[in-house]
């Protein structure tokens, strides 16, 4: 008798009507997105206030650099010594005061650049005034060695190699780099979805055993049966949960933003930044050409084999957590076990960062993405940069008989675990009991 | 008469532990087979091989004729000792889904059900969660899930623990029922007043070995030793007492009695029968209790423990 359908179905339900993962599924979105609100405007106060920062500039030299901008004022103060500098800037209760003092060369005078403030100013105010005083310090020294500054500039070239396979396949630098990105974004899922709901799956083989339910189902079904229906329902629980979340965060967000007037995803000073090199005419073509790396990408290929790997990927790291679920009596004793999980992941994410981007077809990347621990991470990074179809599918083939493998590995040591209460099963009876 | 379960050499080592050395049972069609023995004599083990959850090193078991196979479990109903349900399930969904489990469709549970829940007076708990009724009542529940298919063979590991002593009363009473509707069952219990009750046939397992078995009254039969216990009325107890001592191997006893007699156990030879004794004691006095001393359950449970 199968009765796959019916404990897929009695997984999934009891999952899904359970009152604490109903709660879970509608108030994290909730609580996240209240986070990135609350985050959001206040870092949006805190944006919005000018500060005033006074530079006393005993040098003369760096005085025109200081224009003021939509967030800071510079106040240029004159003909005051520095401890009257000092004292006027602590009662105008202004941000601080920059000292440039005046030396015989510019060597000896960065030494003794100051920064006064009440309290110790942002690192990013100090970076912006640091690299500010480089730049015009070193046209400074340009210049007293006679050599013209627009003439330097004009000399700037900027090279960018344009990439093609022999059979005619552009590529570029910044397809390297969507590649990798594609990679680390499905490596990083797949992570989470692990880590979130690999955990469930173990409680929920545990659940027969702490209720006691385990020999009246185990005379009823098949324990690998139990197993692969309570993965299965336990996953699609999962899924169910995520979509939810995708799907209320962003009816959310939507709402949120349009309430409160804030761009969540926020105008930061950065950005402004950003926006500025867009009117650059060379990062236009940059961000061109990232456009166009993405629709290089074989899209079809990737979608197809994202959707496959991930799932596989994800059902043989849940049925290592069955086989824990089914090797112990309650969840205190899992804990242990989480680390050595977690920990091919990990090995096959920094594979990923470190060899595929350096070398796509090595011998490295090609041996962990047949590898199937590794493989759903490292075979989906290698797949932008072209891999043949029989080795995408001999890898996720690999990849589903270890599933299998894992599964009904995971059944026996179930079977085992419920009879032996407690004593420790010598190697001899395991091999018999796996051949039963 | 035909056997529903034959067991045959069955043995099952945990390690260097021996759970059963070489037991064979075997179970007739429609009788009520008390599985017997002290706290681990391995009672469970042979329960679990004959619903495959373990498998035996050695020895094979039959049912209905046929070798023991995977889809057996749908001809067998098992109520374990370790028992328990799925706390956060409610009591209707649950006991469909066990009973889907059992190859039942879903239709036909379900009316089933409700005959069961019908008969047995629960049925307002359809919609209540296990962790919101009693013990008792929850086993209830299992003893409904275990019958609900209707197997050839029901399996009852100790299922008296845990109910009160009507509900006790109620579920004996459905498992002499279920028998009298042809169903077979094994009572594996430690308690002897039910097996007394129940059981046509027994069998005794003791450390890992079944040391008796075979029809309840042919048990009796082989353990009795044709001890009568007898008063009689009479003035002078010692005098009468060292009379028949002299003809009958006789020792004082006690029993409740509402007249002040000479209480006897009298023990006859092979060659006597107990309408000798009988008329020879009708000539000493007036005879006011006269019964064969038939050995209880529980007096051979112990007495077969303890000459092993």
């Amino acid at each position: 008798m199968n009765h796959l359908p019916l404990i897929i179905k009695r997984e999934y339900l009891t999952k899904v009507k359970n009152k604490s993962f109903i709660i879970m599924t509608i108030l994290s979105p909730i609580i996240f997105i209240a986070l990135i609100a609350v985050v959001a405007y206040l870092s949006q106060l805190n944006n919005n206030k000018t500060r005033t920062i006074s530079v006393l500039d005993a040098s003369g030299l760096v005085t025109d650099i200081f224009q003021n901008t939509e967030h800071t004022t510079y106040n240029i103060l004159n003909n005051v010594s520095l401890e009257e500098a000092k004292t006027i800037v602590e009662e105008a209760e202004t941000y601080g005061l920059l000292y440039i003092p005046k030396q015989d060369s510019i060597a000896a005078m960065v030494k003794h650049i100051k920064f006064y403030s009440k309290e110790s100013p942002s690192l990013s105010v100090m970076t912006g005034l640091e690299s500010k005083l480089e730049n015009k310090l070193r046209d400074v020294k340009l210049q007293q060695q006679g050599i013209d500054i627009n003439k330097l500039t004009a000399s700037k070239t900027s090279v960018n190699i344009a990439q093609e396979s022999f059979i005619g396949e552009k590529t570029s630098k910044i397809d390297s780099y969507f590649k990798l990105g594609f990679g680390l974004a499905a490596g990083y899922l797949l992570f989470m979805f692990i880590i979130i709901y690999g955990n469930m799956i173990m409680r929920s083989i545990i659940e027969e055993k702490t209720s006691r339910i385990i020999e009246v189902i185990i005379s009823s079904v098949k324990p690998i049966q139990l197993m692969l229906g309570k993965i299965i329902g336990t996953s699609l629980a999962g899924i169910t949960q995520f979509v939810i979340w995708i799907l209320i965060g962003s009816i959310l967000m939507t709402i949120v933003s349009a309430i409160l007037g804030i761009d969540l995803i926020q105008q930061t000073p950065q950005q402004e930044m950003m926006q500025q090199a867009m009117d650059n005419p060379e990062v236009a073509i940059e961000m061109q050409n990232a456009m166009n790396a993405f629709w290089n990408l074989p899209i079809a290929n990737l979608i197809i084999a994202f959707i496959l790997f991930f799932v596989a990927g994800y059902l043989l790291y849940s049925s290592l957590y069955a086989a824990i679920g089914a090797a112990v009596d309650n969840e205190t004793d899992t804990q242990q076990f989480m680390f050595p999980i977690i920990m091919p992941l990990v090995l096959a994410v920094y594979i990923g960062i470190f060899t595929v981007i350096e070398d796509p077809h090595g011998a490295v990347s090609t041996i962990f993405s047949f590898i199937p621990f590794t493989s759903p991470v490292v075979m989906l990074m290698r797949i932008p940069f072209g891999v043949p179809v029989w080795q995408q599918l001999v890898s996720f083939l690999i990849l589903v008989g270890t599933f299998m493998l894992t599964v009904w590995f995971a059944a026996k040591i179930y079977r085992v675990g419920i009879l032996m209460y407690g004593k420790k099963p010598s190697y001899k009876e395991i091999i018999k009991w796996i051949k039963y | 008469m035909e056997n529903l379960l034959e067991a045959h050499a069955v043995s099952k080592k945990f390690g260097d532990f021996t759970a059963l050395n070489n037991v064979s049972i075997t179970v007739p069609k429609g009788s009520i087979f008390g599985l017997l023995g002290p706290n681990g004599a391995g009672k469970t083990t042979l329960i679990r091989v004959i619903n495959q959850i373990t498998m035996p090193d050695s020895g094979h078991v039959i049912l209905d004729g046929e070798p023991l196979q995977p889809h057996h479990v749908q001809n067998i109903g098992y109520l374990p000792e370790e028992r328990g349900l799925y706390k956060s399930m409610k009591v209707g969904e649950q006991a469909l889904y066990l009973a889907q489990l059992k190859g039942l469709s879903k239709a036909e549970a379900k009316k089933r059900l409700q005959y069961w829940f019908e008969r047995l007076e629960i049925g307002d708990w359809w919609n209540k969660k296990i962790q919101e009724l009693s013990k008792g009542m929850a086993q209830k529940i299992q003893f409904v899930v275990t019958v609900l298919h209707e197997p050839k063979l029901l399996i009852f590991d100790e299922p008296f623990s845990g109910f009160d002593p009507i509900n006790a009363n109620l579920i004996k009473d459905e498992i002499l029922r279920l028998k009298e509707n042809g169903a077979t069952v094994i009572f594996s219990t430690h308690r002897m007043e039910s097996v007394e009750e129940l059981c046509d046939h027994i069998a005794l397992i003791h450390q890992s070995n079944k040391i008796l078995d075979g029809k309840l009254t042919d048990i009796k039969r082989r353990y009795k030793t044709n001890t009568f216990e007898v008063g009689i009325k009479t003035t002078d107890k010692i005098a009468l007492a060292e009379t028949i001592s002299k003809k009958f191997n006789a020792s004082l006893t006690d029993f409740k009695s509402l007249n002040d007699e000479l209480k006897l156990n009298i023990k006859l030879s092979e060659n006597e029968t107990s309408n000798n004794l009988l008329s020879y004691l009708t000539s000493k006095g007036e005879v006011s209790h006269f019964v064969e001393l038939i050995p209880s359950a529980n007096d051979i449970f112990i007495q077969a423990v303890k000459n092993n």
